[in-house]
């Protein structure tokens, strides 16, 4: 390295940068969907996610029938969220019912509600839910124990002892609820995968292609360099989507990031750091902008898909799957995210996914600079 | 063949039993040359004679597999960084970015050979007055006609005064007018003392060089001035000199304007 920053000359290296921008800049069509991409895509799936918890028909099970338990009812029945029925059900009957999906969420009060609640300050709420579809599922508790919060805060107000109602709630099916609010972790590493890995192969093979690359060297121009400038633009812009993203999963959609956006920011650059270096791998192993792209999509993205945890449970997967799951940069990456985002973990608790990705973003970008050739052959 | 220069400084290109070896092709077989300072060299060949093969070699794009050759005073082995520093090259395919301005690809190209932002300016304002592309110096590459591309990419090959400067083909598919204006853009280089190596397919524009070569299977068959050669082979012009020399071939097409 240190042949290269005794060489490395700062105009020389600003020359290039700012061409490379130019490429980018002017590219208009392509431009537009990187930047459309990732907020068409938090959009379609953001409104998949909102539609569907519009009058959902719900079972209320209210052994209690007394003033506390019909009053939550009631205000369930007022929001426009829930279509409600009440019956006496056994768990059995939920059960078939989420079977045949004429429900989604069962509200179960013990007997005696009102009572426990008003002399034991305490009460509780069972919710069962299908949680096949878990992003269904825990919009659907978020929205049912947030009705029994307030009537909760609304009791307090009038005495001095609190109460508390605690809602019991039991994922059936899928009881950590992957997959709930995931997408945005989700799209997250998708649109940086393929930024990353299919533009920067696309342009340094397209240059293969023209025949500037020889051009480039043959020049004194560090060939390290031109891999590293033909990045940077790609970094910035994968950094402006990690922005984008977050923003609209904030205010549009309600998806908080509960963690540090320090921390995310850091994690994002390394995952993008580790798409980048494989994308540098592909330029250097194909010779047309044709074969880079495809690599990129059937080899790079597809597995990014699918085993990434995002559409797919990898848990669910046989055990060969799973055991390759772990090779997939995407996979700890959405691990990070989602942690950070949704559960406001730290890096106390992702120092070892953190050190995975470190150790995969280190070995590819190795391995494509070794490979990197500086004379033709 | 005449006046050799004893004295070694004259000599900007040195090759000495050059060859490389692709596993088990030879694909250029010892080749040994001279070329003078401010020489035109004219570096003629089939397709498949090994010329871009030895181009590359001497350019430090591709590792020579033995003998010696040096560049610039430069070895090829060991101070290939030193070489590209002193070269200039304009490779078979077009070699500008097509989306960049013409002014865009100028503070490029003298950008990464390290020219000043001063020297860039003045240079470019001087390369696109000597070209006549005033009007066209903010409009993208794409947008000029190839014979324009050629001498803009020849000219911006040269910016940062390179001893050497190394065309591979240089007027594939351009017409004979320009052609011409591209041979007097050569000719102007060479008088500021620049060497040019060229390849070429055009037997017309080895007429035009000072000395050539002939290369046939990866060997140089002949090398002399176009003159000396005519009248060594008793024809009277280029391409019955080449014909001569190239029939022999064992691989490419034998066609030399194809």
């Amino acid at each position: 390295m240190k042949s290269i920053s005794r060489q490395f000359s700062n105009q020389q290296f600003f020359s290039f940068v700012r061409k490379e921008f130019y490429h980018v800049m002017r590219d208009r069509k392509t431009l537009l969907i990187l930047f459309g991409m990732p907020v068409a895509q938090i959009l379609i799936f953001g409104f998949a996610l909102t539609n569907e918890v519009k009058n959902t028909r719900i079972v209320v099970s209210d052994y209690a029938n007394d003033p506390a338990s019909r009053r939550i009812t009631e205000r369930m029945a007022a929001s426009n969220y829930f279509d409600i029925e009440r019956r006496l059900v056994s768990h059995r009957e939920i059960e078939s019912a989420f079977k045949e999906g004429t429900i989604k969420l069962a509200l179960i009060f013990p007997a005696q509600f009102n009572e426990s609640l008003s002399h034991g300050n305490s009460a509780q709420i069972q919710l069962i839910t299908d949680a096949s579809d878990p992003n269904t599922a825990n919009t659907l508790v978020n929205y049912a124990s947030s009705i029994i919060r307030d009537y909760q805060a609304e009791l307090n107000m009038l005495h001095s002892v609190p109460y508390s109602i605690i809602p019991e709630v039991r994922m059936l099916y899928n009881p950590q609820l992957k997959g709930a609010h995931s997408f945005v972790p989700g799209v997250m590493s998708l649109i940086l995968m393929l930024v990353c890995v299919m533009m920067t192969a696309i342009s340094i093979v397209k240059e293969k292609e023209t025949g500037t690359m020889e051009i480039l060297l043959v020049s004194p121009f560090k060939p390290m360099l031109v891999i590293v400038s033909k990045t940077i633009p790609y970094l910035i812009l994968s950094l402006i989507n990690v922005v984008s993203i977050l923003l609209l999963s904030v205010f549009l959609l309600d998806v908080p990031v509960n963690g540090s956006i320090l921390l995310l920011f850091a994690e994002s650059t390394l995952y993008i750091t580790a798409c980048l270096s494989l994308g540098i791998f592909i330029s250097i192993k194909t010779a047309t902008q044709q074969a880079a792209m495809t690599i990129s999509l059937m080899g790079m993205l597809l597995p990014t898909v699918m085993f990434s945890g995002f559409m797919f449970p990898i848990e669910n997967m046989p055990v060969p799957l799973q055991v390759l799951s772990n090779i997939v940069p995407a996979k700890w990456y959405y691990i990070i995210v989602k942690s950070i985002m949704i559960k406001g973990t730290g890096l106390a608790l992702l120092w070892k996914e953190t050190l995975i990705l470190m150790a995969m973003a280190i070995f590819l970008l190795t391995i494509s600079l070794k490979s990197f050739k500086t004379r033709l052959e | 063949m005449k006046e050799k220069p004893d004295n070694n400084q004259q000599l900007t290109i040195q090759v000495e039993e050059l060859s490389k070896h692709f596993s088990h092709f030879v694909a250029v077989d010892k080749i040994t040359f001279d070329v003078q300072k401010g020489e035109i060299f004219g570096f003629l060949g089939a397709n498949g004679a090994g010329k871009t093969t030895a181009i590359r070699m001497l350019c430090g794009l591709s590792a020579p597999t033995s003998g010696k050759a040096r560049i610039a005073g430069f070895d090829v082995y060991r101070q290939a960084e030193q070489i590209k520093k002193n070269i200039g090259y304009m490779s078979q395919k077009f070699s500008l970015y097509e989306d960049l301005t013409v002014t865009e690809n100028i503070h490029f190209f003298g950008g990464i050979y390290g020219l000043t932002d001063k020297q860039l300016k003045s240079k470019t304002r001087q390369l696109i007055g000597d070209l006549g592309l005033e009007r066209e110096a903010k409009k993208l590459v794409s947008s000029l006609p190839l014979g324009w591309k050629q001498k803009l990419s020849f000219s911006v090959a040269i910016l940062h005064d390179p001893q050497i400067v190394f065309l591979d083909e240089p007027t594939g598919g351009v017409d004979p007018v320009t052609r011409r204006q591209f041979w007097n853009l050569i000719y102007e280089a060479a008088e500021r003392g620049i060497t040019v190596f060229v390849t070429t397919h055009y037997m017309d524009e080895a007429e035009y060089c000072k000395r050539i070569s002939i290369m046939v299977d990866g060997k140089i068959k002949a090398l002399d001035t176009p003159s000396n050669l005519k009248q060594q082979f008793n024809v009277p012009d280029m391409d019955a000199v080449f014909y001569q020399i190239a029939r022999g071939a064992q691989r490419g097409d034998k066609n030399p304007a194809a």
